[in-house]
Protein backbone atom coordinates (compact mmCIF):
# COMPACT_ATOMS: atom_id res chain seq x y z
CA UNK A 1 0.00 0.00 0.00
CA UNK A 2 2.75 2.00 -0.80
CA UNK A 3 0.87 3.28 -3.42
CA UNK A 4 -0.72 6.07 -1.53
CA UNK A 5 2.40 7.52 -0.48
CA UNK A 6 3.91 8.77 -4.29
CA UNK A 7 1.13 10.58 -4.94
CA UNK A 8 2.07 13.71 -6.99
CA UNK A 9 1.14 17.18 -6.41
CA UNK A 10 2.22 19.67 -3.40
CA UNK A 11 0.60 19.93 0.35
CA UNK A 12 -2.41 22.20 -0.88
CA UNK A 13 -2.92 19.65 -3.67
CA UNK A 14 -3.69 17.20 -1.15
CA UNK A 15 -6.94 19.64 0.38
CA UNK A 16 -9.63 17.22 -1.10
CA UNK A 17 -6.98 13.55 -0.06
CA UNK A 18 -7.34 11.91 2.93
CA UNK A 19 -6.39 8.25 2.56
CA UNK A 20 -7.11 6.08 5.76
CA UNK A 21 -6.03 2.87 5.92
CA UNK A 22 -5.96 -0.46 8.18
CA UNK A 23 -3.28 -3.43 8.06
CA UNK A 24 -2.17 -6.85 10.14
CA UNK A 25 0.90 -7.42 10.12
CA UNK A 26 2.31 -11.03 9.33
CA UNK A 27 2.87 -13.35 12.20
CA UNK A 28 1.50 -10.57 14.80
CA UNK A 29 -1.82 -9.52 14.38
CA UNK A 30 -3.43 -11.30 11.46
CA UNK A 31 -5.30 -13.78 12.89
CA UNK A 32 -9.38 -12.81 12.89
CA UNK A 33 -8.09 -9.73 11.53
CA UNK A 34 -11.06 -10.58 9.10
CA UNK A 35 -14.07 -9.56 11.00
CA UNK A 36 -11.74 -6.25 11.95
CA UNK A 37 -11.14 -4.95 8.77
CA UNK A 38 -14.57 -5.40 7.66
CA UNK A 39 -15.44 -3.12 11.22
CA UNK A 40 -12.87 -0.52 10.07
CA UNK A 41 -14.79 -0.39 6.57
CA UNK A 42 -18.29 0.14 8.10
CA UNK A 43 -17.23 2.39 10.23
CA UNK A 44 -15.73 4.39 7.79
CA UNK A 45 -18.91 4.16 5.45
CA UNK A 46 -20.86 6.58 8.07
CA UNK A 47 -18.45 9.68 7.43
CA UNK A 48 -19.20 10.31 3.53
CA UNK A 49 -16.18 8.26 2.18
CA UNK A 50 -15.42 9.07 -2.00
CA UNK A 51 -13.87 5.36 -2.28
CA UNK A 52 -13.85 2.39 0.06
CA UNK A 53 -11.50 -0.87 -1.08
CA UNK A 54 -9.65 -3.77 -0.03
CA UNK A 55 -6.24 -4.42 -1.87
CA UNK A 56 -7.55 -8.07 -2.97
CA UNK A 57 -11.01 -7.08 -4.66
CA UNK A 58 -10.81 -3.70 -5.65
CA UNK A 59 -12.70 -0.42 -4.95
CA UNK A 60 -15.85 0.74 -5.09
CA UNK A 61 -16.49 0.50 -8.70
CA UNK A 62 -15.42 -2.34 -10.19
CA UNK A 63 -15.25 -3.65 -13.83
CA UNK A 64 -17.67 -5.93 -15.07
CA UNK A 65 -17.20 -9.14 -16.63
CA UNK A 66 -20.82 -9.06 -18.49
CA UNK A 67 -21.26 -5.84 -19.59
CA UNK A 68 -24.71 -5.30 -21.66
CA UNK A 69 -23.91 -3.62 -24.79
CA UNK A 70 -26.86 -0.58 -23.64
CA UNK A 71 -24.44 0.00 -20.96
CA UNK A 72 -22.47 1.96 -23.58
CA UNK A 73 -25.42 4.72 -22.91
CA UNK A 74 -26.75 3.98 -19.33
CA UNK A 75 -23.95 2.92 -17.05
CA UNK A 76 -24.25 2.53 -13.56
CA UNK A 77 -21.14 5.28 -11.63
CA UNK A 78 -22.43 4.79 -8.26
CA UNK A 79 -19.71 3.78 -5.50
CA UNK A 80 -20.76 -0.25 -3.97
CA UNK A 81 -20.26 0.81 -0.46
CA UNK A 82 -22.09 -2.31 1.05
CA UNK A 83 -20.47 -4.89 -1.91
CA UNK A 84 -16.91 -3.76 -0.68
CA UNK A 85 -17.91 -4.09 2.90
CA UNK A 86 -19.53 -7.84 2.31
CA UNK A 87 -16.38 -8.83 -0.32
CA UNK A 88 -13.69 -8.74 1.98
CA UNK A 89 -12.94 -12.29 3.12
CA UNK A 90 -9.28 -12.45 3.64
CA UNK A 91 -6.58 -10.42 5.55
CA UNK A 92 -5.32 -7.57 3.21
CA UNK A 93 -5.60 -3.73 3.15
CA UNK A 94 -8.67 -2.00 3.48
CA UNK A 95 -9.06 1.76 2.80
CA UNK A 96 -11.26 4.63 3.12
CA UNK A 97 -10.95 7.65 1.13
CA UNK A 98 -12.43 11.17 2.05
CA UNK A 99 -12.40 14.27 0.32
CA UNK A 100 -12.39 16.56 3.09
CA UNK A 101 -10.16 16.72 6.49
CA UNK A 102 -13.01 16.96 8.82
CA UNK A 103 -14.76 13.52 7.74
CA UNK A 104 -11.16 12.25 7.90
CA UNK A 105 -10.87 13.55 11.90
CA UNK A 106 -14.24 12.29 12.49
CA UNK A 107 -13.06 8.97 11.27
CA UNK A 108 -10.15 8.60 12.76
CA UNK A 109 -11.70 9.56 15.93
CA UNK A 110 -14.06 6.48 15.74
CA UNK A 111 -11.34 4.20 14.40
CA UNK A 112 -9.41 4.98 17.65
CA UNK A 113 -12.53 4.60 19.79
CA UNK A 114 -13.50 0.98 18.54
CA UNK A 115 -9.87 0.13 19.50
CA UNK A 116 -9.46 -2.31 16.40
CA UNK A 117 -5.70 -3.16 17.59
CA UNK A 118 -4.80 -3.01 14.12
CA UNK A 119 -2.39 -0.50 12.32
CA UNK A 120 -4.17 2.55 11.00
CA UNK A 121 -2.27 5.32 8.77
CA UNK A 122 -3.26 8.49 6.72
CA UNK A 123 -1.35 9.07 3.95
CA UNK A 124 -2.06 12.95 2.82
CA UNK A 125 -0.37 16.39 3.31
CA UNK A 126 1.93 16.08 6.35
CA UNK A 127 0.19 19.10 8.09
CA UNK A 128 -3.09 17.36 7.31
CA UNK A 129 -2.91 13.74 9.01
CA UNK A 130 -0.95 15.87 11.97
CA UNK A 131 -4.20 17.66 11.99
CA UNK A 132 -6.06 14.57 11.84
CA UNK A 133 -4.12 13.17 14.66
CA UNK A 134 -4.07 16.41 17.01
CA UNK A 135 -8.10 15.87 16.13
CA UNK A 136 -8.26 12.35 17.63
CA UNK A 137 -5.61 13.55 20.50
CA UNK A 138 -3.21 11.01 18.54
CA UNK A 139 0.85 11.24 19.08
CA UNK A 140 2.16 10.21 15.57
CA UNK A 141 4.08 6.84 15.98
CA UNK A 142 6.13 6.54 12.76
CA UNK A 143 6.11 8.52 9.71
CA UNK A 144 6.99 7.71 6.22
CA UNK A 145 7.86 10.94 3.67
CA UNK A 146 7.90 10.97 -0.18
CA UNK A 147 10.43 12.69 -1.62
CA UNK A 148 8.91 12.40 -4.88
CA UNK A 149 10.52 11.39 -8.20
CA UNK A 150 13.70 11.52 -9.26
CA UNK A 151 15.86 9.76 -11.63
CA UNK A 152 15.11 9.56 -15.75
CA UNK A 153 12.08 12.16 -14.81
CA UNK A 154 12.12 13.56 -18.64
CA UNK A 155 10.00 9.72 -18.90
CA UNK A 156 7.10 10.96 -16.95
CA UNK A 157 3.69 12.71 -18.39
CA UNK A 158 3.09 15.73 -17.63
CA UNK A 159 1.38 16.90 -14.40
CA UNK A 160 -1.85 16.55 -14.98
CA UNK A 161 -1.45 13.01 -16.35
CA UNK A 162 1.05 12.12 -13.67
CA UNK A 163 -1.64 14.13 -10.96
CA UNK A 164 -4.11 11.24 -11.95
CA UNK A 165 -2.21 8.03 -12.85
CA UNK A 166 -0.55 8.08 -9.54
CA UNK A 167 -3.57 8.12 -7.66
CA UNK A 168 -3.59 4.52 -8.52
CA UNK A 169 0.66 3.81 -7.01
CA UNK A 170 0.11 0.68 -8.22
CA UNK A 171 0.58 1.43 -11.66
CA UNK A 172 -3.21 -0.06 -12.86
CA UNK A 173 -3.83 3.46 -14.19
CA UNK A 174 -2.05 3.65 -17.64
CA UNK A 175 -0.61 7.61 -18.64
CA UNK A 176 -2.39 6.72 -21.83
CA UNK A 177 -5.55 6.50 -20.22
CA UNK A 178 -5.37 9.71 -18.15
CA UNK A 179 -4.38 11.73 -20.97
CA UNK A 180 -7.19 10.26 -23.13
CA UNK A 181 -10.06 11.15 -20.63
CA UNK A 182 -7.90 14.64 -20.35
CA UNK A 183 -8.62 15.04 -23.93
CA UNK A 184 -12.40 13.82 -24.02
CA UNK A 185 -13.36 16.12 -20.81
CA UNK A 186 -11.95 18.81 -22.96
CA UNK A 187 -13.68 18.14 -26.02
CA UNK A 188 -16.76 17.76 -24.21
CA UNK A 189 -17.24 13.81 -25.07
CA UNK A 190 -17.30 12.78 -20.87
CA UNK A 191 -17.92 14.76 -18.33
CA UNK A 192 -15.14 14.76 -15.70
CA UNK A 193 -17.15 12.66 -13.72
CA UNK A 194 -18.06 9.80 -16.48
CA UNK A 195 -13.95 10.19 -17.03
CA UNK A 196 -12.61 10.11 -13.25
CA UNK A 197 -14.99 6.46 -13.29
CA UNK A 198 -13.44 4.72 -15.87
CA UNK A 199 -10.03 5.70 -14.29
CA UNK A 200 -11.55 4.63 -10.48
CA UNK A 201 -12.37 0.81 -12.65
CA UNK A 202 -8.90 0.12 -13.25
CA UNK A 203 -7.50 1.01 -9.36
CA UNK A 204 -7.20 -2.66 -7.78
CA UNK A 205 -7.00 -1.60 -4.23
CA UNK A 206 -10.00 1.19 -4.19
CA UNK A 207 -7.76 4.21 -3.11
CA UNK A 208 -8.08 5.85 -5.94
CA UNK A 209 -10.10 9.43 -5.47
CA UNK A 210 -12.85 10.34 -7.40
CA UNK A 211 -13.61 13.71 -6.04
CA UNK A 212 -9.65 14.87 -6.72
CA UNK A 213 -9.62 13.02 -9.66
CA UNK A 214 -13.03 15.05 -10.64
CA UNK A 215 -11.16 18.45 -10.07
CA UNK A 216 -7.90 17.82 -11.54
CA UNK A 217 -10.08 17.10 -14.93
CA UNK A 218 -11.95 19.91 -14.70
CA UNK A 219 -8.70 22.30 -14.01
CA UNK A 220 -7.11 20.75 -16.70
CA UNK A 221 -10.04 20.96 -18.90
CA UNK A 222 -8.86 25.08 -20.05
CA UNK A 223 -5.59 24.44 -19.77
CA UNK A 224 -3.45 24.28 -22.71
CA UNK A 225 -0.66 21.83 -21.92
CA UNK B 1 3.83 0.29 -20.68
CA UNK B 2 2.38 0.93 -24.28
CA UNK B 3 2.87 -2.98 -24.95
CA UNK B 4 -0.11 -3.74 -26.58
CA UNK B 5 -0.04 -2.03 -29.96
CA UNK B 6 -1.64 -2.50 -33.92
CA UNK B 7 0.01 -4.29 -36.04
CA UNK B 8 0.12 -2.87 -39.09
CA UNK B 9 0.33 -6.01 -41.62
CA UNK B 10 -2.62 -7.72 -39.89
CA UNK B 11 -4.27 -4.71 -38.67
CA UNK B 12 -5.16 -6.69 -35.03
CA UNK B 13 -3.78 -5.97 -31.68
CA UNK B 14 -0.39 -7.61 -30.60
CA UNK B 15 1.59 -7.44 -27.59
CA UNK B 16 4.98 -7.01 -27.49
CA UNK B 17 6.18 -9.53 -24.91
CA UNK B 18 9.35 -8.28 -23.80
CA UNK B 19 7.82 -4.83 -22.75
CA UNK B 20 4.65 -6.69 -21.49
CA UNK B 21 4.98 -6.79 -17.45
CA UNK B 22 2.33 -9.18 -17.02
CA UNK B 23 0.57 -6.31 -14.33
CA UNK B 24 -2.72 -8.18 -15.70
CA UNK B 25 -4.39 -4.24 -16.07
CA UNK B 26 -5.93 -4.93 -19.39
CA UNK B 27 -7.52 -8.38 -18.45
CA UNK B 28 -8.48 -7.37 -14.55
CA UNK B 29 -8.99 -3.37 -15.42
CA UNK B 30 -11.01 -3.75 -18.33
CA UNK B 31 -14.94 -4.57 -18.46
CA UNK B 32 -16.08 -7.29 -21.15
CA UNK B 33 -18.38 -7.69 -23.43
CA UNK B 34 -18.80 -11.08 -25.23
CA UNK B 35 -19.58 -9.90 -29.00
CA UNK B 36 -18.79 -12.00 -31.74
CA UNK B 37 -15.58 -10.59 -33.25
CA UNK B 38 -16.09 -11.12 -36.91
CA UNK B 39 -18.49 -9.01 -36.49
CA UNK B 40 -17.31 -6.46 -34.45
CA UNK B 41 -14.38 -5.78 -36.98
CA UNK B 42 -16.87 -5.60 -39.67
CA UNK B 43 -18.86 -3.15 -38.10
CA UNK B 44 -15.22 -1.10 -37.13
CA UNK B 45 -14.55 -1.45 -40.57
CA UNK B 46 -17.66 -0.08 -42.47
CA UNK B 47 -17.46 2.88 -39.60
CA UNK B 48 -14.32 3.71 -40.58
CA UNK B 49 -15.08 3.68 -44.71
CA UNK B 50 -17.89 6.38 -43.95
CA UNK B 51 -15.87 8.04 -41.45
CA UNK B 52 -18.12 7.51 -38.90
CA UNK B 53 -17.02 7.88 -35.09
CA UNK B 54 -18.93 5.17 -32.82
CA UNK B 55 -18.02 6.89 -29.30
CA UNK B 56 -18.24 3.27 -26.85
CA UNK B 57 -16.78 2.89 -23.48
CA UNK B 58 -13.41 3.28 -23.55
CA UNK B 59 -12.37 0.65 -20.45
CA UNK B 60 -14.56 -1.97 -22.19
CA UNK B 61 -12.99 -5.05 -24.35
CA UNK B 62 -15.61 -5.85 -26.90
CA UNK B 63 -15.06 -9.68 -27.52
CA UNK B 64 -13.16 -10.17 -23.74
CA UNK B 65 -9.87 -10.56 -26.04
CA UNK B 66 -7.86 -10.79 -23.11
CA UNK B 67 -6.73 -14.76 -21.76
CA UNK B 68 -4.68 -14.94 -19.07
CA UNK B 69 -1.16 -17.04 -19.49
CA UNK B 70 0.47 -19.62 -17.75
CA UNK B 71 3.51 -18.26 -16.50
CA UNK B 72 6.61 -20.27 -15.80
CA UNK B 73 10.13 -19.00 -14.22
CA UNK B 74 11.77 -16.52 -14.50
CA UNK B 75 8.81 -14.77 -16.64
CA UNK B 76 6.45 -15.37 -13.36
CA UNK B 77 8.67 -12.73 -11.24
CA UNK B 78 6.75 -9.54 -13.58
CA UNK B 79 3.52 -10.47 -12.56
CA UNK B 80 4.75 -11.16 -8.95
CA UNK B 81 6.01 -7.65 -8.56
CA UNK B 82 3.50 -5.96 -11.06
CA UNK B 83 0.13 -7.30 -10.71
CA UNK B 84 -0.60 -5.70 -7.11
CA UNK B 85 -3.55 -8.56 -6.52
CA UNK B 86 -0.99 -11.45 -6.23
CA UNK B 87 0.65 -11.44 -3.15
CA UNK B 88 4.67 -12.23 -3.07
CA UNK B 89 4.94 -15.66 -1.60
CA UNK B 90 7.77 -14.18 0.09
CA UNK B 91 5.62 -12.28 2.08
CA UNK B 92 2.29 -13.02 1.93
CA UNK B 93 1.72 -9.16 1.42
CA UNK B 94 -0.20 -8.05 -2.31
CA UNK B 95 0.95 -4.33 -4.01
CA UNK B 96 4.95 -4.32 -4.06
CA UNK B 97 4.83 -6.85 -0.79
CA UNK B 98 6.40 -4.68 1.92
CA UNK B 99 4.97 -3.59 5.47
CA UNK B 100 7.48 -0.67 5.95
CA UNK B 101 6.56 1.78 8.59
CA UNK B 102 2.80 0.96 7.88
CA UNK B 103 2.88 -1.59 10.81
CA UNK B 104 5.43 -0.23 12.62
CA UNK B 105 3.54 0.00 15.77
CA UNK B 106 3.20 -3.58 15.85
CA UNK B 107 6.33 -4.73 14.31
CA UNK B 108 8.93 -2.52 15.38
CA UNK B 109 10.76 -2.62 12.60
CA UNK B 110 12.34 1.17 12.70
CA UNK B 111 13.24 2.49 16.15
CA UNK B 112 14.56 5.67 17.27
CA UNK B 113 17.47 6.84 15.82
CA UNK B 114 16.90 4.42 12.99
CA UNK B 115 15.63 5.34 9.32
CA UNK B 116 13.99 2.96 7.28
CA UNK B 117 14.26 3.76 3.20
CA UNK B 118 11.97 2.76 0.43
CA UNK B 119 13.71 3.01 -2.66
CA UNK B 120 11.15 2.24 -5.15
CA UNK B 121 11.77 1.83 -9.38
CA UNK B 122 10.01 2.18 -12.38
CA UNK B 123 7.27 4.18 -10.72
CA UNK B 124 4.90 5.70 -11.84
CA UNK B 125 4.85 3.71 -15.18
CA UNK B 126 7.87 3.45 -16.74
CA UNK B 127 8.98 0.02 -15.61
CA UNK B 128 12.71 -1.29 -14.43
CA UNK B 129 14.90 -4.24 -15.50
CA UNK B 130 16.00 -6.48 -12.63
CA UNK B 131 19.35 -5.78 -13.80
CA UNK B 132 19.05 -2.50 -13.07
CA UNK B 133 17.69 -3.00 -9.57
CA UNK B 134 20.78 -5.42 -8.89
CA UNK B 135 22.90 -2.74 -9.94
CA UNK B 136 21.80 0.04 -6.97
CA UNK B 137 21.38 -3.19 -4.36
CA UNK B 138 25.43 -3.62 -5.12
CA UNK B 139 26.16 0.19 -4.32
CA UNK B 140 23.99 -0.07 -1.16
CA UNK B 141 25.37 -3.45 -0.27
CA UNK B 142 29.05 -2.03 -0.56
CA UNK B 143 27.96 0.30 1.67
CA UNK B 144 27.34 -2.08 4.19
CA UNK B 145 23.60 -1.12 4.75
CA UNK B 146 21.28 -3.91 5.87
CA UNK B 147 18.22 -5.61 3.66
CA UNK B 148 14.82 -6.07 4.91
CA UNK B 149 14.06 -9.62 4.98
CA UNK B 150 10.83 -9.74 4.68
CA UNK B 151 10.93 -7.64 1.35
CA UNK B 152 10.24 -9.81 -2.43
CA UNK B 153 13.72 -8.27 -3.86
CA UNK B 154 15.89 -9.23 -0.62
CA UNK B 155 14.08 -12.70 -1.67
CA UNK B 156 15.49 -12.99 -5.29
CA UNK B 157 19.14 -11.95 -3.71
CA UNK B 158 21.58 -14.69 -3.80
CA UNK B 159 24.09 -12.62 -1.46
CA UNK B 160 23.04 -9.84 0.82
CA UNK B 161 26.81 -8.97 1.39
CA UNK B 162 26.92 -7.84 -2.42
CA UNK B 163 23.38 -7.59 -3.06
CA UNK B 164 23.53 -9.81 -6.61
CA UNK B 165 20.37 -11.22 -7.64
CA UNK B 166 19.60 -14.26 -9.47
CA UNK B 167 20.84 -14.12 -12.68
CA UNK B 168 18.06 -15.93 -14.04
CA UNK B 169 15.78 -12.86 -13.17
CA UNK B 170 18.10 -10.26 -14.71
CA UNK B 171 16.36 -9.71 -17.80
CA UNK B 172 12.84 -9.61 -16.42
CA UNK B 173 11.06 -6.15 -17.03
CA UNK B 174 8.21 -5.42 -13.97
CA UNK B 175 6.58 -2.68 -13.48
CA UNK B 176 7.86 -1.72 -9.96
CA UNK B 177 9.56 -2.99 -7.09
CA UNK B 178 11.04 -1.38 -3.87
CA UNK B 179 14.55 -2.22 -1.94
CA UNK B 180 13.78 -1.90 1.90
CA UNK B 181 16.90 -0.72 4.02
CA UNK B 182 17.43 0.23 7.57
CA UNK B 183 20.54 2.18 8.48
CA UNK B 184 21.08 4.55 11.39
CA UNK B 185 19.79 7.96 11.31
CA UNK B 186 23.75 9.72 10.53
CA UNK B 187 23.98 7.96 7.59
CA UNK B 188 20.64 9.40 5.57
CA UNK B 189 22.43 11.71 3.77
CA UNK B 190 25.34 9.52 2.81
CA UNK B 191 22.63 7.09 1.66
CA UNK B 192 20.56 9.74 -0.03
CA UNK B 193 23.45 10.73 -1.77
CA UNK B 194 24.71 7.10 -3.04
CA UNK B 195 21.22 7.08 -4.53
CA UNK B 196 21.22 9.90 -6.27
CA UNK B 197 24.85 9.28 -7.64
CA UNK B 198 23.87 5.46 -8.87
CA UNK B 199 20.36 6.56 -10.05
CA UNK B 200 22.17 8.73 -12.97
CA UNK B 201 23.08 6.02 -14.71
CA UNK B 202 19.73 3.80 -14.72
CA UNK B 203 16.69 4.32 -17.21
CA UNK B 204 14.38 4.90 -15.35
CA UNK B 205 12.39 6.62 -12.34
CA UNK B 206 12.78 6.13 -8.56
CA UNK B 207 10.63 7.19 -6.04
CA UNK B 208 12.48 7.30 -2.53
CA UNK B 209 10.42 6.83 1.19
CA UNK B 210 12.41 7.29 4.23
CA UNK B 211 10.40 6.41 7.42
CA UNK B 212 11.00 6.90 11.22
CA UNK B 213 9.82 6.67 14.49
CA UNK B 214 8.65 9.79 15.81
CA UNK B 215 9.33 10.67 19.58
CA UNK B 216 7.04 11.13 22.17
CA UNK B 217 5.82 13.98 21.81
CA UNK B 218 4.74 12.51 18.48
CA UNK B 219 7.06 14.77 16.82
CA UNK B 220 9.91 13.96 13.95
CA UNK B 221 12.85 16.94 14.86
CA UNK B 222 15.76 14.52 13.24
CA UNK B 223 15.31 12.80 9.88
CA UNK B 224 12.74 15.81 8.41
CA UNK B 225 15.84 18.59 8.74
CA UNK B 226 18.41 16.24 7.41
CA UNK B 227 16.07 16.06 4.50
CA UNK B 228 15.03 19.64 4.07
CA UNK B 229 19.00 20.30 4.02
CA UNK B 230 19.16 17.85 1.01
CA UNK B 231 16.67 20.17 -0.91
CA UNK B 232 13.57 17.94 -0.53
CA UNK B 233 10.08 19.70 0.02
CA UNK B 234 8.16 17.33 2.37
CA UNK B 235 4.96 17.86 0.96
CA UNK B 236 3.45 14.35 1.66
CA UNK B 237 3.68 11.04 4.00
CA UNK B 238 2.11 8.30 5.54
CA UNK B 239 1.46 8.74 9.16
CA UNK B 240 1.25 5.44 11.38
CA UNK B 241 -1.04 6.80 14.31
CA UNK B 242 -0.18 3.50 16.44
CA UNK B 243 -3.04 1.72 17.33
CA UNK B 244 -1.63 -1.22 16.30
CA UNK B 245 -1.16 -3.85 18.99
CA UNK B 246 0.54 -8.12 18.85
CA UNK B 247 -2.76 -9.82 19.07
CA UNK B 248 -1.87 -13.34 17.62
CA UNK B 249 -1.83 -15.64 20.72
CA UNK B 250 1.73 -17.16 19.74
CA UNK B 251 3.12 -13.54 19.17
CA UNK B 252 1.40 -12.17 22.31
CA UNK B 253 3.41 -14.90 24.33
CA UNK B 254 6.38 -14.39 22.82
CA UNK B 255 6.09 -10.53 23.24
CA UNK B 256 5.28 -11.23 27.29
CA UNK B 257 8.67 -12.90 27.37
CA UNK B 258 10.82 -10.46 26.15
CA UNK B 259 9.09 -7.98 27.99
CA UNK B 260 9.41 -9.43 31.92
Amino acid sequence: MTNTLHRFGDAASFRDDYVVFAIASRGKNDVDSVPKLKRFLEIASRFNPVNLGDARHGGALRPSRSMNPSSHWNRDIQPDFEGVINGLDTTTTAAAVFDNRPAAEDFVKAVKQEDLGLSVNISTSIDGAEQCCDAAHICRHSVGYSLGFEGKTERLPNEDVLTLMTMCGHGMVSASLAKKMIDWVKEGRRTPEQAVSYLTRFCSCGVFNPARGTRILEEARTRTK
Amino acid sequence: MGAIYIDPQVKRARINRDECVECYACYNGMSQEHLNPAMVRTIRRVFQVMRVRFDPEPDVCPTAAFEPEELTWPRIVRRAFSDPRVPHESTGVEGRGTEEVKTNDVSGRVQVGEVGFTIEFGRPGVGVWMRDIEEMCRALAGAGVSFEKRNPVTSLMTDVHTGALREDVLNEKVLSAIVEIKTTVDRTEEIIRLVWEVEKRLDTVIAIGVGTRCDAEGEDRVVAPILEKLGYRLERAKTNIGLGRVSNPQAARREEVVNR
